[in-house]
């Protein structure tokens, strides 16, 4: 059988069953909502893939069925018993269709019309139903046997009309199923009266065997060996293509093997403490297979998500036939392996996004060629692991959201007023698709519609602890981000301490770790307060879990309110002890006690006082959340231990710091920490993430690169930018020590002169206090930038979206959800030496003096960047922005010593533009460099053959000056 | 949540319902003020134990701890009652199970097991504090003094607090 419609069967079987038993609890409970929206959500994905699946049949009473359901939902109609009568016989008449089915692999014909017409009569709300219900009632009680009758005919007609041997086998099959169905008569057995219940169902049963024991007599065939055999293919077709395990028993198996590894850990534990013992080889030998047991049972639940997608070609397949459309299905790791529960319930609604993206997404071949897209859409469907989790992406180049529909549909379906919309941004507004009740499409079409769409798809991936992110932009498309925690019971992790707490935190999402103190190269340093971490050439943003869990070592605060008198308290405490030994040996009085701890423990705290003290030793873990690095300061880093993570108690659940706890090999219980949950906390990072999303998706087509931005403030209130590439260090100078010079404010730094440079030529500096500054530097000079204060490092996708004329300022763009203009680094060095670029020249004579370069490069803020960088350096900069300008000024006579060309560009990229250059025109021997991101061996071996003479990476400045430099020397060694 | 409300329900009627039995209590003071816990609820009584805090909990969650390999929350019901913290250190606990979760909850001390009869109870004051209210299944009449009967249901019920 086919796999996609066993798969259907399967499942639809599964869903009836729900149905009815949901559907009796709903007659009983007639206002639960959440009940009610379940099933009309079952029999609305029933029809659905009943229509996906060419069984138009039983799409039509669904659809029927579900139309009475959807009427009920709208509160247009009441839970009535005759109302759930009716929907039950809807799913009697599908289930008896799906026998049949299964049985012949081909929908019966026949007619339901009957039915649908009451279903639809209901639905509009006249009173007929319930007289047609009530006439009903004796053909309702038998219905199943009703519309067995009608099958057996139809099986009968099969059976004897082609003398076909799978004609009779179908019959045969159908036959068996219906008696199995009857009580699990055999078909020989005539005798079935003795399974009182369905007695007509029995009879007519045993007639078919009979019927179709007649047909198979002409071809030699006996009919009841054949009915058996049928009847065991129908179990073995069950059974032979997978062994179903109740999840419960793998769950159960999964939380004993949790357990065990527990067990383990702590006799391991023990054993450490123990120098020499006689269980050190069995406990080693217990240890290794309980790591194997563990692997094993993890692999039953692992499966490739691949498996979750294999209907999606066919069924997109299906839709671009039905809308008439051309569509592309894109799938990458298909392998990515997740938990199969998570993959059971995340299958649904990826099925139903992609449905969207195809159905809503896509425009029809003729709207898409207009918009100058090919005709073919695409739908790309993404899989991969990061930081711990799985992430799905479903993106289609189709139209994108509409912002004005969706705000419409919000005013018409009362989700949101007019004046609320106007205030909200495109992604606001966008967020409404998850709301219930909401869909886009502007007519209920049978693939999609009827607002049962993405609130389900949001519960749902919530349900597991997921999130789902999304991006559009109008014209180019929609993307959808599902982010899936890897929730597997067993953890490796780390164990920290902070405030002499311990914690743990998943290893997985652990990079690396940092001792930090004043002694060893890395100390934290401090903006405005905000700690952050040199690291190789990064800025790395720090959050004190001390802070951020307000945790306060309450150890410490007594030690504080107890450091004056501690010591007397302690003589005195001594003494109390003593006193009281002396008079009641057994039993030590409460107060003496108390202070007795207490002094101990001032005792104890001697040596643990400096932390909490800037210079103490701490350590950064450093952790990494999508794309985000971030160090976490603990106190003390302990080894890694396999964990088991239990859920918090429900109390606990809406503290998002925390993913779960365990109990130590020590026996203790932990909180494990959620890094993700820590981002999110510490709020900025959380939303920079989202913003560099959106300008990912805003520049789909325009590829632009990760930029580390300093973002600060100064004059006015608009975040300013700088790349943080451009400044050398940031400053908090002394204001006493600021000095003027020839009407310039300078400040002696690093044994020279720092001329100090205000963005507003009137603003005048404090005489003092502190003031940050940002250190510009090349070669031994030095200038310093007066802000106003730091807010943030944001590293992310940056274009400047509005040029600026005005002086000093290259443009605006959107950074971390706010525009925030870039500011001109050139402008400000000038400013503060008039010869700057002059006096570089002079210096740099020997190198670049007088060459001329061309940069090619689309992304406006690149080429912004480069040209003051390159023109410091003291070359003579062109830049276009494309290779096809590039190739014109080629023609145009121009010449250049070095071209410096983008690989990702659109239109002519940078190997074709290469390959062009070398092949055939006059800029053959000039050298050309690819500036990338990336540069991996095969890049630069494609490169080379392309004709680039090197790879520079982008961000990478000096990398790039030096390239330049000995590309030069090469060429004048040549010449 | 309306499994637990059936469930509290249920368990209302059957302390006044069930007349002429006898139901065990387990009892406890806290403030001075006797409580009592149907000893069929009562999987343990510990004294005190190794309590791991949760920073960022509520201050009634005193944190959490380790039960024969079960993660037990702890809660210190004098603080959920909205009574002062206690002066001494030294309490003692009742593990009680609730939606499958183990929980502590922490008291001042724990008494004796009381059986008592159905006719001793009655219903709350209506001029009782809305807390202790809130939290009592009813009050039983005892020789010298009151037994307030808790509702271990609504005092874990945190889902409701939030609603409210």
């Amino acid at each position: 059988m086919d796999d996609l419609l066993s798969e259907f069967l399967t499942e639809t079987n599964e869903s009836l069953a729900e149905l009815d038993v949901e559907l009796v609890q709903l007659e009983q409970n007639p206002n639960d909502k959440d009940l009610l929206g379940n099933i009309f959500r079952l029999m609305h994905t029933i029809k659905g893939t009943c229509g996906f699946l060419g069984l138009p049949r039983l799409e039509s009473v669904a659809h029927a069925g579900e139309n009475v359901l959807g009427k009920v939902r709208d509160g247009e109609l009441e839970v009535t018993p005759e109302a759930v009568t009716l929907i039950l016989e809807c799913i009697d008449k599908i289930r008896a269709l799906l026998e049949q089915l299964e049985a012949t692999e081909a929908e019966p014909e026949g007619d339901d019309s009957d039915l649908i017409a009451r279903l639809n009569a209901f639905a509009d709300g006249s009173g007929a139903p319930v007289e047609a219900a009530a006439s009903e009632e004796a053909p309702a009680a038998g219905g199943e046997a009703n519309a067995m009758l009608d099958e057996l005919e139809a099986a009968f007609a099969a059976a004897k009309g082609p003398e076909e041997i799978a004609a009779e086998k179908a019959a045969a099959e159908a036959a068996a199923q219906e008696a199995a169905e009857a009580g699990a008569i055999d078909a020989d057995a005539v005798d079935a009266g003795a399974t009182p219940e369905p007695e007509g169902a029995a009879e007519a049963a045993s007639e078919l065997a009979e019927a179709t024991a007649e047909a198979p007599k002409k071809t030699d065939k006996p009919a009841v060996p054949d009915a058996k055999a049928a009847e065991n293919k129908k179990e073995g077709s069950v059974a032979n293509q997978s062994l179903r395990v109740n999840v419960d028993v793998l769950e159960n198996l999964m939380t004993m093997v949790s357990e065990l590894v527990l067990t383990r850990n702590q006799l391991l534990q023990i054993l450490r403490g123990q120098s020499e013992s006689e269980f050190a080889a069995p406990l080693q030998r217990l240890n290794h297979v309980v790591s194997e047991l563990q692997e094993g049972v993890m692999a039953t639940r692992m499966q490739p998500i691949g498996n979750a997608w294999a209907k999606l070609p066919r069924i997109v397949r299906d839709l671009a036939h039905e809308l008439d459309k051309k569509i592309d299905l894109v799938m990458k790791g298909a392998e990515t392996e997740l938990d199969r529960q998570v993959l059971e319930l995340i299958k649904d609604p990826l099925t139903h996004m992609v449905r969207n993206s195809a159905d809503h997404g896509l425009e029809i071949p003729a709207d898409r060629a207009k918009a100058g897209k090919p005709e073919i859409g695409t739908v790309n469907l993404n899989a991969f692991h990061e930081g711990g989790h799985i992430i799905i992406e479903i993106a289609d180049d189709g139209k994108g959201l509409s912002v004005d529909k969706i705000k419409q549909k919000c005013i018409d379906n009362g989700l949101a007023s007019e004046a609320d919309l106007d205030t909200m941004s495109e992604q606001q507004v966008q967020q409404f698709i998850f709301k219930a009740g909401f869909s886009t499409a502007a007519s209920v079409t049978s693939v999609s519609g009827r607002g049962v769409g993405m609130d389900v798809v949001r519960t749902n991936i919530e349900k597991i602890g997921g999130t789902i992110e999304l991006t559009s932009v109008e014209g180019r498309g929609t993307k959808f981000v599902i982010k899936i925690p890897l929730t597997l019971a067993i953890v490796s992790a780390l164990i920290v301490e902070c405030a002499r707490e311990r914690f743990a935190i998943p290893q997985l999402s652990v990079v690396e770790l940092v001792r930090a103190s004043a002694h060893t190269e890395h100390t934290i340093e401090r903006i405005n307060g905000t700690p952050v971490l040199r690291l190789r050439n990064h800025l790395l943003p720090l959050v004190n879990l001390r802070h951020l869990l307000k945790l306060e070592d309450p150890d410490a605060l007594v030690a504080a309110a107890d450091k004056a008198v501690s010591s007397a308290v302690t003589a005195k405490a001594v003494e109390a002890v003593q006193r009281s030994q002396d008079e009641v040996p057994t039993e030590a009085p409460p107060a003496p006690d108390g202070k007795q701890v207490k002094s101990t423990k001032d005792a104890s705290k001697k040596d643990e006082e400096p932390k909490g003290v800037d210079d103490e030793e701490v350590f950064i873990v450093v952790a990494q959340i999508g794309n985000y690095s971030m160090g976490i300061i603990v106190d003390r880093v302990f080894d890694t231990e396999e964990i088991v993570v239990k859920p918090v108690a429900p109390i606990l659940r809406n503290i998002q710091l925390f993913s779960g706890n365990t109990i130590l090999g020590d026996g203790s219980v932990v909180m494990i920490l959620d890094p993700n949950g820590i981002a999110a906390a510490t709020g900025e990072i959380a939303v920079a993430e989202d913003s560099e999303n959106q300008a990912k998706e805003r520049h789909a087509t325009s590829k632009s690169e990760n930029v580390a931005m300093l973002v600060f403030r100064a004059v006015d209130n608009t975040p300013k930018a700088v790349p943080l590439a451009l400044i050398a260090r940031l400053e908090e100078i002394d204001l006493t020590q600021v000095e003027s010079s020839n009407g310039q404010y300078v400040v002696q730094y690093r044994g020279q002169l720092m001329p100090l440079v205000m963005m507003d030529p009137a603003q005048k500096l404090d005489s003092e206090g502190r003031q940050p500054v940002l250190v510009f530097s090349d070669r031994n000079r030095s200038m310093g930038l007066v802000v106003k204060e730091i807010v943030d490092i944001v590293e992310g996708r940056m274009d400047i979206e509005l040029s600026s004329d005005r002086e000093g300022y290259i443009g605006t763009a959107v950074i971390d959800g706010k525009a925030t203009d870039i500011i001109d680094a050139g402008y400000y060095l000038t400013q503060a030496f008039h010869d700057w670029f002059v006096s570089e020249r002079e210096s740099m004579e020997n190198d670049g003096s007088g060459r001329r370069l061309l940069v090619v490069d689309d992304s406006p803020f690149f080429r912004n960047l480069l040209q003051p960088l390159l023109t410091v350096a003291g070359y003579d900069v062109v830049c276009v922005e494309s290779a096809g300008a590039a190739l014109e000024l080629c023609d145009a006579g121009e010449d250049f010593d070095v071209i410096i060309s983008d690989i990702e560009m659109p239109g002519m990229n940078g190997f074709e533009f290469a390959r062009k250059i070398t092949a055939d025109t006059r800029w053959a021997d000039t050298p050309i460099v690819a500036l990338s991101s990336f540069s991996n061996p095969s890049d630069l071996a494609r490169g080379r053959e392309a004709g680039f003479k090197d790879y520079v990476a982008k961000t990478d400045r000096d990398a790039l000056l030096s390239t330049l430099h000995d590309t030069l020397a090469q060429l004048r060694g040549a010449a | 949540m309306s499994s637990s409300k059936e469930d509290g329900a249920a368990e209302r009627s059957s302390v006044s319902d069930t007349f002429a039995d006898k139901e065990d209590f387990v009892t406890f003071i806290i403030a001075n003020q006797l409580f009592g816990i149907p000893v069929l609820r009562v999987q343990d009584v510990l004294s005190s134990h190794n309590i791991t805090r949760i920073p960022l909990a509520p201050p009634e969650i005193a944190g959490s701890l380790n039960l024969r390999g079960r993660v037990v929350t702890a809660m210190d019901v004098r603080l959920r009652l909205g009574l002062p913290p206690r002066e001494s250190k030294v309490t003692m606990s009742i593990v009680v199970e609730n939606e499958g979760e183990l929980y502590s909850l922490m008291v001042d001390s724990v008494g004796e097991v009381l059986a008592l009869k159905s006719s001793a109870w009655e219903r709350n004051p209506p001029t009782l504090d809305s807390k202790f209210r809130d939290y009592s299944l009813g009050i039983y009449r005892l020789d010298g003094k009151l037994l307030v009967v808790l509702d271990v249901k609504r005092l874990l019920d945190y889902d409701r607090d939030q609603a409210a």
